[in-house]
């Protein structure tokens, strides 16, 4: 599934080539849409020329729908691509000194390039201001780090925020955005209007491509919002993989290997206890955190941004629930995790026997032992013990961290 | 163009330039770029982050101490790090290549300055560094400029490039008023 990492499956000069590939794509646009011309980026705050909003928006409008269809249809994997981190008021700020940089020098970043590569001088000028603003940037931001990381809020989405499914906002935005992009067209129009600059056949020609435009828009926005985005089990029902990987028996790791991985200093380990609070209090292995079943889907985040190496460990009585906390999990192949083979029975059966009585013909997934007192972890055999050999990894297969974009601030 | 804006042209166009694309057309195809790079790529476009790791790169040249001791620059271009070995500066490389290639073809290539009537050129070109510095240093404090943190925020719905969008048109707005003897 989309997205893919192009300098890890072509190699560096090649992956490199892609995003020079791009890169013209992007440079291309921008010229034809004159943006390599300053009278044509300013007149948009003078009520005059109103390109940039037009094709700004047109096409993030365009990329929004397409990014949110193909997620939708399971093609593209919304989670692993590069989302703009939220610090809000570095960001704020930041805005408004691009705000600034355009009125006073006529361009943004990227369209000065365009414009250098165009052989305007003032373009070259800009860009060479760019550089010196960058490295401006670079000596002096210790004196406000604090303020440059302040108000930081993560990968923080608009659907996160006000609390609607995405394919909702994704509507919302397109119908706003459409009736923005035709209110800063009539601005355009009554400029040229005055101008004496606009004629008939072009008042026509814009209505045709707006309208065809805007109906696109709409109709592929009532597709994103009617197909809506997978679900954790949409995920899991379209990753043939790790069906396999459990069919096969390929997702459960024996307590001793899992012993083994938790002292291994290559590997972080993160043990995650699915029972209820009577169960965990009862009887729990030594550093396991107890989570309800719920809180899955919300802690994938948090799992995907621990380092690499990290390997999660799932366990209920059984196996019952720490299966399907696992399907969550790797649903989306973005956290490296495995079910404790025969659960906590299991464990108390090989390591602590002994000191429990075992319950006759236990329900599934319940405890298969009478344990008389709530001691936790402080039963000798919750502590698991370093093995004196350390033998190949059978099950735990370590993995890189799952690619995520990088994006546009690197 | 229109009839406010005069240009310093030092070489005469070989042929007419073709007019700009339609903004709603070129907008469509901005958007397929941008959507083609998400999905075959993950990673969104960009524009000042390339720029940056290149004047990394050449102060590193000139002052490589300076380069070494300061930690924001540390991270770029540090050490044995080479500032220019990341998939932005491809992406710079690409807008500049780009750029010329449909700027040749269309007849619009020409060595001149773009300003307003009422300013010298060397005027315009100090306007225009200024405005780039002022660029460069809100790109690196927003994270990514109008393509990096909002092209890309805008269309992956992140809060952050929102906010930061309405204050690019918000600080554009605000000033306009006040320097329009540069433009018309």
């Amino acid at each position: 599934m989309a997205p893919f990492d192009p300098v890890e499956i072509l190699g560096k000069p090649l992956g490199y080539l892609v995003f020079v590939l791009f890169g013209m794509g992007f440079g291309v646009t921008l010229e034809i849409a004159g943006f390599g011309l300053a009278h044509k980026l300013v007149g948009q705050f003078y009520f005059k020329d109103q390109t940039v909003f037009k094709t700004m928006f047109t096409s993030v409008l365009v990329a929004m729908v397409l990014i949110f269809l193909t997620s939708g249809l399971g093609w593209l994997d919304y989670d692993r691509i590069f989302v703009p981190p939220t610090y809000f008021w570095p960001g704020v700020l930041g805005g408004l000194l691009l705000g600034f940089g355009i009125i006073l020098g006529g361009y943004c970043p990227g369209t000065s390039m365009v414009s250098s590569a165009s052989g305007h001088l003032d373009g070259i000028f800009f860009v060479a201001g760019v550089m010196a603003g960058g490295l401006l940037f670079g000596n002096v931001v210790d004196g406000f780090w604090e303020f440059y990381n302040s108000s930081f809020m993560g990968r923080f989405t608009l659907p996160e925020w006000l609390g609607l499914p995405t394919g909702v906002v994704v509507f919302g935005a397109v119908v706003m955005g459409i009736l923005l992009i035709w209110g800063s067209d009539a601005i355009e129009k009554a400029w040229k209007r005055r101008e004496g600059i606009l004629t008939q056949e072009e008042v026509k020609k814009d209505r045709k491509i707006l309208s065809v435009v805007s109906l696109m828009l709409i109709v592929g926005a009532l597709a994103v919002m009617l197909i809506g985005q997978p679900s954790l089990a949409d995920a899991w029902n379209r990753n043939t993989e790790k069906q396999t990987l459990l069919a096969e028996g390929k997702a459960f790791v024996p307590a001793e290997e899992m012993t083994q991985a938790i002292y291994d200093p290559l590997i972080n380990p993160i043990l995650l206890d699915v029972r209820n609070e009577r169960d965990f209090n009862l009887y729990h292995l030594e550093g396991a955190r107890r989570v309800d079943m719920e809180q899955i889907p919300d802690m994938i985040e948090d799992l995907v941004n621990e380092p690499d190496g990290t390997v999660v460990f799932v366990m209920s009585n059984d196996e019952t629930a720490a299966i399907e906390a696992w399907k969550m999990l790797v649903a989306k192949n973005t956290v490296n995790a495995y079910v404790l083979k025969g659960g906590i029975n299991g464990w108390i059966e090989e390591f602590g026997a002994d000191k429990f009585v075992p319950v006759e013909n236990h329900p599934d997934d319940t405890l298969a032992w009478i344990i008389p007192e709530a001691r936790g972890a402080k039963w000798p055999s919750a502590i698991p013990e370093q093995p004196h050999e350390k033998k190949p990894y059978e099950i735990i297969k370590l993995q890189k961290k799952a690619p995520t974009g990088a994006g546009g601030c690197g | 163009m229109t009839a406010a804006t005069t240009t310093e042209t030092k070489s005469k166009p070989k042929r007419t330039p073709k007019p700009y694309a339609n903004a709603i057309l070129a907008g469509v195809l901005l958007g397929l770029v941008l959507f083609l790079v998400y999905f075959f790529t993950g990673d969104g476009l960009g524009a000042s982050g390339g720029a940056n790791r290149i004047a990394i790169w050449l102060a590193k040249i000139v002052a490589p101490a300076w380069v070494n001791s300061t930690p924001y620059l540390i991270k770029y271009g540090g050490g044995v790090k080479n500032p220019l070995d990341s998939f932005i500066v491809m992406l710079d490389i690409g807008v500049l290549l780009g750029g010329f290639l449909s700027a040749w073809y269309f007849g619009r290539f020409n060595i001149e300055t773009i300003k307003g009537p009422q300013v010298k050129v060397s005027f315009r070109w100090l306007m225009a560094f200024l405005g780039g510095t002022l660029a460069g240093f809100g790109a690196r404090m927003a994270r990514g400029c109008t393509s990096g943190q909002g092209l890309n925020g805008a269309a992956t719905l992140s809060v952050g490039s929102w906010a930061f969008l309405l204050a690019f048109f918000a600080g554009g707005y605000l000033l306009a008023y006040f320097v329009k003897k540069l433009w018309f």
